[in-house]
């Protein structure tokens, strides 16, 4: 079966390459998750990374920030080879780096305000040694439109605005790229949809890059500029949505089908 | 014949628990000296734990006081050796009842506590969020938490020991006529420092078993909610066991200095 071999819009090939990874591969003893994955994410582009439950998307996601270590292969996160980065400076690099995770994974026994504050303890200079936090919070809670929720506690909130007061987490270190582990799973279709458009608002306000791990057709119709299959733990097809929904190909198709 | 090979798995997996766990347990020495200290989080951890167990250690003291007073009481008239009440409960509480027990209690507390909420933090990825936002997760809830149970739990057992006799004291007043004053008089007559000194140590090591298993099942805990239950039951199990482990091993040592 032939692969389809990488397209999207020529505007973004033209843009630096802040993320790229060369022939990954990462195995949980004989489950082998990756197998040679490759993915280049240019600055100011939205990317979607497809792919069925276990595919190994949150684990490719998850060895870009350091959680992981792979097996084998190249990942380089805005010109830094993450491999060869040490504690400190990794740290440094993850201050660059928004994280929304699956189930928001906010800290339960946190208001949403020092949910928030969390990682500016670390990394305050990168604000510019700020003494009070609180302009920061409620710039990052009023992007998400829940500036109202600032001293409740995690369990006070629906599944929704958790998923919101996560996003205002990821942002508030003002990052250059943003990483979405199934942004919109466990939601309602409308829930779902305002995630998507304030997914969007944000990149067009702070100018950030989207890596976007989803399985979620529409949230990929919507937000991507760019889409990768990942299959048996390597990309089977790559192109943009209206490429891809107009494969022949049973796989891709598969994907796509309602 | 089949038995052999599990019962030699459940060694080996056993063995290889106990190698993660002294592992783990060295991870906090090499974390823990290290700045940034946590000790907002420390002190946190501090009046959560005390405050937890508290009421609990209070109670299950005073409750050993009186039985132990009330059970032994018989056979000493019996012996005639009734005056010997306060020598008795004072040194065994002391020594060995009020450390003890007060640990059992804080481990059915504060390490199951400890693991389910760690394990929770886990299967939540709570615990790689704090990852990746830049702060060592090891250092900020493993660490200050092992600190904590450590420095606590020797504060709980003089409340836990002070109160159990103070349970054996109404009994003997209300019994025998014995006044508060001539009771903590006698006991404190024979109480030395050989009884306080080692019993106090030992109270330190079972603080840090507490916190150290609790921690190491919930830091490790499997995915899923029945990695959570299975965390904080683990915890309790693993730490009773060890406590009495190092109650032995304190036990022997101190016996050895008595000798000489």
């Amino acid at each position: 079966m032939e692969k389809e071999i990488a397209v999207g819009p020529e505007s973004v090939k033209e843009k630096k390459v802040i993320i790229d990874i060369k022939g990954l591969y990462k195995s949980f003893g004989e489950n082998h998750v990756l197998n040679g994955f490759n993915m280049k994410l240019y600055e100011g582009e939205n990317l979607v990374v497809m792919g069925k439950s276990g595919s190994g998307k949150s684990v490719m996601i998850k060895c870009l920030v350091g959680l992981m270590e792979p097996d084998k292969g190249y990942v380089s996160v805005m010109e830094h080879d993450i491999s060869t980065l040490d504690q400190e400076s990794l740290d440094v690099l993850r201050a660059d780096i928004g994280f929304l995770f699956q189930g928001s994974a906010l800290y339960d026994s946190m208001t949403v305000r020092e949910n928030l504050e969390f990682p500016m303890r670390r990394h305050r200079k990168k604000l510019g040694d700020i003494e009070d936090t609180t302009p920061f919070v409620m710039e990052a809670l009023e992007s998400v439109g829940l500036e109202h929720t600032m001293e409740l506690m995690p369990a006070e909130l629906s599944g929704g605005m958790k998923r919101r007061v996560a996003l205002a987490r990821a942002i508030i270190l003002r990052p250059k790229i943003i990483f979405y582990d199934e942004p919109t799973s466990g939601l309602d279709p409308i829930t779902s949809k305002e995630i998507i458009e304030l997914m969007r608002s944000i990149q067009k306000k702070y100018g950030t890059s989207s890596l976007i791990i989803t399985h979620d057709v529409d949230c990929a119709r919507v937000i991507s500029e760019r889409i990768i299959l990942l299959v048996d733990g390597v990309n089977y097809a790559e192109g943009s949505y209206h490429e891809l929904i107009k494969s022949k190909d049973a796989k891709v198709q598969a994907f796509f089908k309602k | 014949m089949g038995h052999i090979p599990k019962a030699a798995l459940q060694m080996r997996k056993f063995f290889i628990e106990i190698g993660e766990l002294s592992y783990f347990a060295g991870r906090f020495f090499k974390v823990g000296i290290r700045p940034p200290f946590e000790f907002k989080e420390f002190l946190r951890q501090c009046y959560n734990m005390g405050n937890r167990s508290l009421v609990l250690v209070l109670v299950t003291g005073f409750i050993i006081g009186l039985v132990l007073t009330l059970q032994s009481r018989p056979t000493l008239i019996e012996f005639g050796a009734v005056s010997w009440m306060p020598n008795m409960v004072g040194i065994s509480i002391v020594r060995e009842l009020g450390p003890v027990i007060t640990a059992l209690v804080c481990a059915g507390r504060i390490a199951s506590g400890i693991g389910a909420e760690l394990g929770s933090m886990r299967v939540t990825e709570q615990i790689d969020a704090m990852e990746v936002s830049g702060t060592n997760p090891f250092k900020y809830l493993v660490v200050t938490r092992i600190m904590a149970t450590t420095l606590m739990l020797p504060l709980l057992v003089i409340l836990g020991d002070a109160v159990a006799l103070y349970g054996s004291a109404l009994v003997e007043n209300f019994k025998g006529n014995v006044s508060f004053q001539l009771y903590f008089n006698t006991v404190f007559d024979a109480l030395s420092y050989g009884d306080l000194i080692p019993a106090t140590i030992k109270s330190f090591f079972f603080g840090f078993a507490i916190g150290l298993v609790g921690c190491y099942k919930g830091y490790y805990s499997k995915k899923g909610t029945a990695g959570v239950g299975t965390a904080a039951n683990t915890a309790v199990v693993f730490t009773s066991m060890l406590l009495f482990v190092i109650d032995f091993v304190a036990v022997f040592i101190s016996d050895i200095f008595y000798e000489l």
